[in-house]
């Protein structure tokens, strides 16, 4: 509708086989449409990588696997919203899988949670695991450059609240900030990544 | 309107694109920001290309076991994918009606949980042409029989409760209150005239809030603010912040 910029339309993201099949995008409008095997293949194709983001948020294998389910489900039934010209295929379903995953940690076990992994999340800050796991492809090491870009306190804030699944208020706890600056160098620093990496201009 | 206050709402409400697109907002945030997204075509493009952004940090890949693939496809069987959003086939009367209620809505919270009730019942009662517009807090603000009760803090921070007993309903104003320390969150309460609390909302993580407090107000005696466990408590498990007597 009246979007402002929109996103270059299906931009494939990092990790997307780019084998013969055809790309997310299509295969999630196919799926729209009741397209069981495109479904599926849009499964085969994209699991591993969701599946990486629920894991690295929920933390519990058994949960993590609910939750892919989840969204899986979820991505199927919600196909036809995807608008390809708001952005592309597999950060639709990542957002999806995102924001499933981070309902889960902050429901039941949400308190329990948060005194046992303070710890650990506290020593993890500093060490960069999303350039550790990347991989020597070429789209991981845009994506470790781009991320050495962000100050140490966006990079911080981001991951703590993308994969500690915190909001930013507890990420401003977590980091010392005042509250309400969270919220911004998240801000920031996002709009440095994609500026950086070049998505969703 | 020209509320001075409107525009830093406005900024205050954009500064969450990014945190939206992360989903580190509460459940609180999120709705009012949605509320805010719902009206501003700016932020929605923004938090598009920042959720792109977001989705290309997470480079692990971890195959789910084999069984999951079986589960996800035996899943679908049961559900029926959404018809797709055709904005053709909503009477144009119809959005042209809804329209000024949208935009005449202010970025509290309490009127952004008012939406979310709202859609709600529009899932059971779609586009229903006698559902009230919710009562917003400039509503109870403006109403003829308003009567406030201010508080001032040693800090220099002050709240004002407003009531409207024709409205049945009551609003709560802060002005420069210091946040809620980090695990906790401000909940109100009304009162009865039995002396019961009722719960009656979270405030926002904003030292400068107007928010509509849920629940009949006609015949409250007090409006409390307590110090709660995030998410709120059914009953206050502290002692009051602040209490606003509304019986004088």
């Amino acid at each position: 509708m009246d979007r402002g910029v929109p996103a270059e339309a299906g931009a494939p993201l990092a990790g997307v086989p780019a084998g013969g099949d055809p790309d997310p995008a299509t295969l999630l409008q196919q799926s729209a449409r009741g397209d069981r095997a495109a479904f599926a293949a849009l499964y085969d194709g994209t699991a591993s990588r969701v599946h990486g983001l629920v894991l690295r948020v929920v933390r519990d294998p058994a949960q993590a696997e609910e939750v892919t389910q989840e969204a899986f489900l979820e991505i199927w039934r919600t196909a036809s919203r995807f608008d390809p010209a708001r952005g592309g295929a597999l950060s639709w379903m990542m957002t999806i899988a995102h924001r499933k995953a981070v309902d889960r940690v902050r429901s039941a076990e949400a308190s329990s949670r948060r005194d046992t992994t303070y710890q650990q999340q506290n020593q993890t800050i500093d060490h960069d695991a999303t350039a550790d796991a990347a991989q020597a492809s070429l789209e991981a090491r845009r994506v470790r450059a781009a991320v050495a870009q962000l100050t140490d306190v966006q990079r911080e804030a981001i991951q703590l609240a993308y994969f500690g699944g915190y909001t930013h208020t507890e990420v401003a706890a977590l980091l010392d900030l005042p509250v309400g600056t969270a919220k911004t160098r998240i801000r920031d620093g996002l709009i440095r990544l994609r500026d950086t990496i070049g998505v969703g201009r | 309107m020209t509320d001075p206050e409107n525009y830093g709402e406005w900024t205050e409400v954009h500064a969450l694109s990014g945190a939206y697109a992360v989903d580190a907002l509460d459940d609180l945030e999120r709705a009012r920001f949605e509320d805010h997204l719902s009206r501003c075509a700016e932020c929605r493009a923004e938090v598009d290309s920042l959720r792109e952004a977001a989705a290309v940090l997470s480079v692990d890949d971890v195959e789910p076991p084999a069984a999951l693939r079986a589960s996800v496809l035996a899943g679908i069987e049961e559900i029926r994918p959404l018809p797709p959003l055709t904005h053709q086939t909503v009477p144009v009367t119809t959005l042209r009606r809804r329209r000024p209620v949208w935009r005449s809505l202010p970025l509290q919270v309490a009127a952004a949980l008012v939406l979310v009730a709202l859609a709600t019942t529009a899932v059971l009662r779609p586009w229903h042409d006698d559902a009230p517009a919710p009562l917003t807090a400039d509503q109870v603000l403006q109403a003829a029989d308003v009567q406030s009760v201010g508080q001032q803090l040693p800090d220099g921070s002050a709240a004002t409760v407003y009531v409207s007993r024709s409205k049945g309903a009551a609003v709560v104003r802060t002005h420069d209150m210091a946040l809620a320390p980090a695990g906790k969150t401000y909940e109100l309460w009304l009162q009865t005239p039995e002396g019961d609390m009722e719960p009656a909302g979270l405030m926002p993580d904003d030292p400068d809030a107007t928010v509509l407090l849920h629940g009949d107000a006609s015949d409250s005696t007090a409006v409390g603010i307590t110090v709660e466990p995030d998410g709120g408590s059914d009953q206050p498990t502290t002692e009051p912040v602040l209490l606003f007597d509304l019986t004088t």
